[in-house]
């Protein structure tokens, strides 16, 4: 056996040998075809393309034109049923940005239109319309949106340091994607085991527990993972319109307050008087001294991070392994080593590689870190410069437009013809409170 | 416009975010341009070089399916028609029989027919072979490496990281144009290649 295995790396090199010679054969035997099967039709690439392209249609069409939350959860079942499962998840919106960003990085890897597409598109819906990908054509988001049985609010803290966490992963991702790591957005899709029937233990447990908790946090993938959300987002805060909760003028009822499950309607502080207005000046002022030091200072920790992050590149744990081997600290080969040694590349060419590697992840670390330090900062320096909010209003950054305060406005509800015009403003106390807020 | 806007917050603050959202229509239309210029219009799929492969039976557990997409091919042009085949039978294999005892396949994906003497011929049933590569390793070891695995395109989704590529030891696995979508040996390695 050993004797066997020491062989093996002679014998891979050689594994095209004519040993034996194409027999004569006497009879009429005739040697069968290779059957080879082709892949799926090119036409499904402009199919999906097209699906996309009508569902964001009509998802904009239903939120902003007809607010109806009924059209838009038929139109999201859809979307789950034909992205998640009868397409198996693959390719999405989400997972496209390792594409673009490989695509960007590396010059041999062609990037298919289609993943194009899915990653321009929705970007541009949300900069004219908002998020309505998310509410409708998203499947990642509508197989969590199905589970939202009872929402309990995240409290403003938490939230903001949960809302933390999209940024870092679009952050590690497009790194893992860039230094040609991995796609670890892909790697640790939640739901994808769900479309395909099927995964890894860990996955499924994974995507278990997001939709368990998804029943009282809504949305727990979209709001505090998705890196994708992170530019829809940007996208969505200067969108030229938005959906907005009252199709008319808000009257300050309170009657939506609670109804968003995701935290994404602003509150009119009303009467309140603007009494640590200068406190908050001052935080300002020392956020915005604190900014050069902050991104500096998580830069650095990001380039520290090189050694842990880079040893996820398959040839630098290759290197490291033929390091340990090689120093006799480890006797066993593994897979990776037997099949390096046996292709015939010099160690200090791996090596080299790996270091290259790793300085790769050193620059992109600084870049990293940089970013989270200025997302931090960017996060306190919304905090400290409130603006005064008359009305309840949609938050345009995280608002999916899914359609679910609209029906709570009575202007909605007049606007159905279900309510008379005087009705909804008696419930309104909007008078009072801008009399209170000008006094 | 921005003095007016100084003394109606509103109208500056509209001005701004129409700004930054002309900026940010030019960034993703930019952006769009760029990429449209690396693209390619062809899907690119995932495919494994059987030159490169080491047959360490990874492929068969690693797949998102329940049963792998990749297969063991037969490249008859190459092979030996060996009587005593090393993809087929255990090494020391007292009989050539088709007992499973003395056969190399643990899912009895290979059946052996006499052709004429002293020749056998080898075929794969693709709905039995689950990817392991054993008789693939027989056949690199001691015969004409006929056998070997390939990706099989219409059993694949098509992932967007192919979960056995992230986990090949030897990288054997790339993404490939969909119009040449194997790497084959033998006759057939023209098959797909362009030009």
């Amino acid at each position: 056996m050993t004797a066997f295995l020491l062989l093996c790396p002679l014998l891979c090199l050689s594994q095209i040998q004519e040993r034996f010679p194409k027999p004569d054969f006497e009879t009429d035997y005739v040697r069968p075809d290779l059957l080879t099967m082709s892949p799926r039709a090119t036409a499904w690439e402009y199919i999906d393309i097209f699906v996309l392209a009508a569902a964001l249609f009509l998802a904009t069409y239903f939120a902003y034109k007809l607010r109806s939350r009924r059209h838009i959860f038929i139109l999201m079942v859809f979307s789950l049923a034909y992205f998640g499962f009868f397409r198996k998840g693959c390719v999405c919106s989400i997972g496209a940005i390792q594409n673009v960003s490989l695509a960007l990085s590396n010059p041999e890897y062609a990037i298919p239109i289609s993943v194009i597409v899915f990653f321009i598109l929705p970007l541009i819906v949300a900069l004219f319309y908002g998020r309505t990908f998310c509410a409708a054509v998203c499947p990642l988001g509508a197989i969590q949106d199905a589970v939202v049985l009872k929402p309990v609010k995240v409290h403003g803290g938490l939230e903001n340091l949960l809302g933390l966490l999209p940024y870092i992963y679009l952050g590690l991702a497009v790194l893992f994607a860039v230094t040609g790591t991995g796609f670890l957005i892909c790697q640790y899709d939640p739901f994808i085991g769900f479309f395909r029937f099927g995964a890894d233990f860990n996955m499924v447990i994974f995507g278990m527990s997001i939709l368990v908790l998804g029943t009282v946090v809504a949305r727990p993938y979209c709001r505090f993972l998705c890196p994708y959300g992170v530019l829809l987002n940007w996208m969505s805060r200067l969108s030229k319109r938005h959906v907005r909760i009252t199709p008319d003028e808000c009257n300050n009822c309170r009657l939506c307050e609670e109804s968003c499950p995701f935290g994404s309607i602003n509150k009119p502080d009303g009467a309140a008087p603007p009494a640590n207005r200068e406190a908050d000046i001052r935080r300002l002022a020392l956020v915005l001294v604190l900014l050069p030091v902050l991104v500096f200072g998580c830069g650095w920790a990001g380039s520290r991070l090189n050694i842990p992050l880079s040893r996820q590149h398959a040839t630098v744990s290759l290197a490291e392994e033929i390091l340990l081997e090689n120093s006799g600290r480890r006797t066993e080969m593994t897979d990776e080593t037997q099949a390096f040694r046996a292709s015939g590349q010099p160690t200090e060419e791996l090596f080299a590689e790996a270091a290259a590697v790793r300085q790769q992840f050193k620059r992109g670390g600084w870049i990293l870190g940089g970013f989270i330090g200025l997302v931090i900062c960017l996060k306190f320096i919304g905090l400290f410069s409130r603006r005064r909010q008359l009305e309840y209003d949609v938050d345009k950054g995280t608002c999916l437009s899914c359609g679910r305060c609209f029906s709570y406005c009575p202007y909605e509800q007049v606007r159905l013809g279900l309510l008379s015009p005087d009705e909804a403003d008696k419930l309104g106390t909007k008078e009072k409170k801008i009399k209170q807020f000008r006094a | 416009m921005t003095q007016n806007g100084q003394k109606n917050p509103t109208k500056r603050r509209d001005f701004i975010r129409k700004g930054l959202n002309t900026i940010a229509g030019l960034t993703v239309t930019g952006l769009s341009g760029l990429l449209l210029s690396k693209s390619s219009s062809e899907e690119m799929v995932w495919q494994l070089d059987p030159n490169i492969c080491i047959q360490c039976e990874k492929c068969a557990v690693n797949c998102v399916l329940p049963q792998s997409s990749v297969k063991c091919v037969h490249s008859f042009s190459m092979c030996g028609y060996c009587d005593l085949c090393s993809g087929y039978l255990q090494p020391g294999a007292r009989d050539r029989d088709t007992g499973a005892e003395s056969q190399l396949c643990p899912s009895d994906a290979i059946t052996r027919n006499f052709i004429e003497i002293p020749y056998f011929e080898y075929t794969i049933d693709k709905k039995l072979c689950i990817g392991c590569g054993t008789c693939v390793k027989g056949c690199a070891s001691f015969g004409n490496g006929s056998l070997y695995l390939q990706n099989q395109h219409d059993l694949c989704l098509n992932c967007n990281e192919c979960s056995i590529a992230r986990r090949c030891p030897s990288q054997a696995w790339r993404r490939v144009p969909a119009s040449q979508p194997y790497i084959l040996r033998g006759d057939e390695s023209q098959k797909f290649q362009k030009g």
